[in-house]
């Protein structure tokens, strides 16, 4: 089985390195207008390395990483804990659906002016676009998981003595679990996105300001250098979720 | 002692339903498919409101809420938790009951044996047969060893052979456990198989209620276009070899 998986990798990452190849060519045989503006993966592989040593990527790396955890990790707990109560309490979810559809739709962004104004620019700001880029999916997908629970295992539990708690816990949660999963999976990849962003326009520390700093001064490297990062996080992030998802439900899915 | 009784029960298609099921009795409860059989036993359950009264043991139970009837209910879809583990599922209801761990243990162990599906307690219900999901969603529903069992067309989804055996199997433990079950079927000859008394039940109304003979041999007008007038044929019946036996048909 293991030497399954390791032979499974070989061929995913066989695309990859023709990809790389192919760049490192192009760039080299000057196809595409020269070495500045089209530098080939070699050279983004040094300024990465230049970047690392001369201790500018860390610090700003470490910027977007704590705000991304701390935003995406309140927010989808913020989300998963109303999406339970919405998703269980009919009456709750009546009361809030208007004003949460009303919300939803609001890109994340949008709130950015907003935000400056209300707090300043500091760590707030970020945090704050994080979690609400997470906390409506995740509410979303919370509240379409406890519903799409079929009825019938919850009379069960009720028959074999569950309190409407235990059903909760032991019942509804698990089972709304896939698409709990599918929202934290989805939604982990966007926050990496819309904290580039919101560095790119608001922030001065982080990758995304990195990437402005990069623009200004005409460094596609390091641009690419940045790209290739948030690219590699956002796959991270995803990967992950998607291998708690499968350790947690695969065994009975 | 359980015995149960449903006074003017009315809900959706059951108008003024009047039954007693006795203590220890197997009852089957008969008829074509939207009758309103389901609709009374979750009724009986307390899973869904209705008009009327239903009583165990001569008390009324309505303000009862279904998870202090001590009912055992095995659902039409099994309904077995597809997250926890056959032993898991067993055991759930002595977990939320918060019963000693040492004693679920030995009434899992027990049941398990029961069943003979032992050798199942860590496979999850997706790795199950049919048959093996209706054992284990039977041994659920016995673990709180409720007073009461309902069962809601158990068989319907397995094979002719499957379900033969075991609902031999079901009624000999029946008759062991002393339980009062309700058995719910559309299928006369699974009634006739089961049934101590057979009660018929058409359009939400009680057509005719009595001994599987009494049904098959007097059946009332809207029985007999439910299961068919019966065919008599009288003849004498003797041994022809010693393994089979046969009858002679004289008239009919």
């Amino acid at each position: 089985m293991k030497r399954y998986k390791i032979l499974k990798l070989k061929w995913e990452i066989i695309p990859i390195i023709i990809f790389l190849g192919i760049w490192e060519i192009i760039a080299r045989l000057n196809l595409i207008s020269g070495h500045f503006f089209f530098p080939p993966f070699s050279t983004i592989v040094t300024e990465f390395w230049y970047l690392t040593v001369n201790g500018v990527l860390g610090p700003n790396f470490l910027s977007s990483l704590i705000r991304v955890l701390v935003g995406f990790s309140t927010g989808s707990i913020a989300g998963l804990l109303m999406g339970i109560i919405m998703g269980w309490s009919e009456v709750t979810n009546k009361a809030l659906s208007p004003i949460i559809s009303l919300i939803y739709p609001i890109p994340a962004l949008g709130w950015l002016p907003l935000l400056m104004l209300w707090f300043g620019i500091g760590e707030i700001l970020p945090i704050t676009i994080i979690f609400i880029c997470s906390f409506f999916p995740i509410l979303y997908n919370t509240v379409t998981g406890i519903n799409n629970v079929n009825k019938n295992y919850i009379f069960a539990a009720r028959i074999l003595g569950a309190s409407d708690l235990k059903i909760l816990v032991t019942i509804v949660v698990p089972l709304a679990l896939p698409n709990i999963f599918t929202g934290l999976r989805l939604e982990s990849g966007m926050a990496w996105r819309v904290i580039i962003a919101a560095e790119m326009v608001a922030i001065p520390t982080g990758i995304g300001a990195l990437l402005m700093k990069a623009e200004s001064l005409i460094r596609i490297d390091i641009i690419i250098v940045c790209l290739i990062i948030l690219g590699v996080m956002c796959l991270s992030f995803e990967i992950f979720f998607t291998f708690l998802e499968k350790k947690l439900t695969n065994r009975w899915r | 002692m359980s015995s149960i009784k449903l006074k003017d029960i009315s809900k959706y298609v059951c108008k003024n339903v009047n039954l007693e099921i006795f203590d220890k009795e197997l009852l089957v409860l008969l008829g074509p498919n939207g009758a309103g059989k389901s609709t009374l036993l979750n009724i009986i359950a307390g899973l869904i409101d209705y008009q009327g009264s239903v009583f165990f043991d001569h008390k009324p139970v309505d303000k009862l809420p279904a998870n202090k009837r001590r009912i055992g209910y095995l659902f039409q879809e099994l309904n077995l938790f597809p997250h926890i583990d056959v032993a898991g599922n067993i055991a759930y209801g002595l977990r939320v009951q918060k019963q000693s761990q040492n004693e679920i243990k030995v009434r899992v162990e027990n049941l398990l044996q029961i069943m003979k599906i032992k050798h199942l307690s860590s496979y999850y219900p997706k790795q199950l047969s049919g048959g093996e999901k209706q054992r284990v969603a039977l041994a659920r529903a016995l673990a709180n060893s409720p007073s009461i069992l309902l069962l809601d067309e158990p068989m319907n989804s397995l094979d002719y052979r499957t379900s033969k055996y075991l609902r031999t199997e079901f009624k000999i433990l029946q008759k062991k456990l002393e339980i009062t079950t309700i058995y719910v079927t559309h299928n006369f000859y699974e009634a006739d198989e089961m049934a101590d008394r057979i009660a018929v039940l058409d359009k939400g109304k009680l057509e005719q209620v009595g001994s599987p003979e009494e049904i098959f041999f007097h059946p009332t007008k809207a029985v007999s276009d439910f299961i068919g007038e019966p065919n008599i044929l009288n003849g004498d019946y003797y041994h022809r070899l010693s393994f089979l036996k046969s009858t002679e048909i004289k008239d009919h």
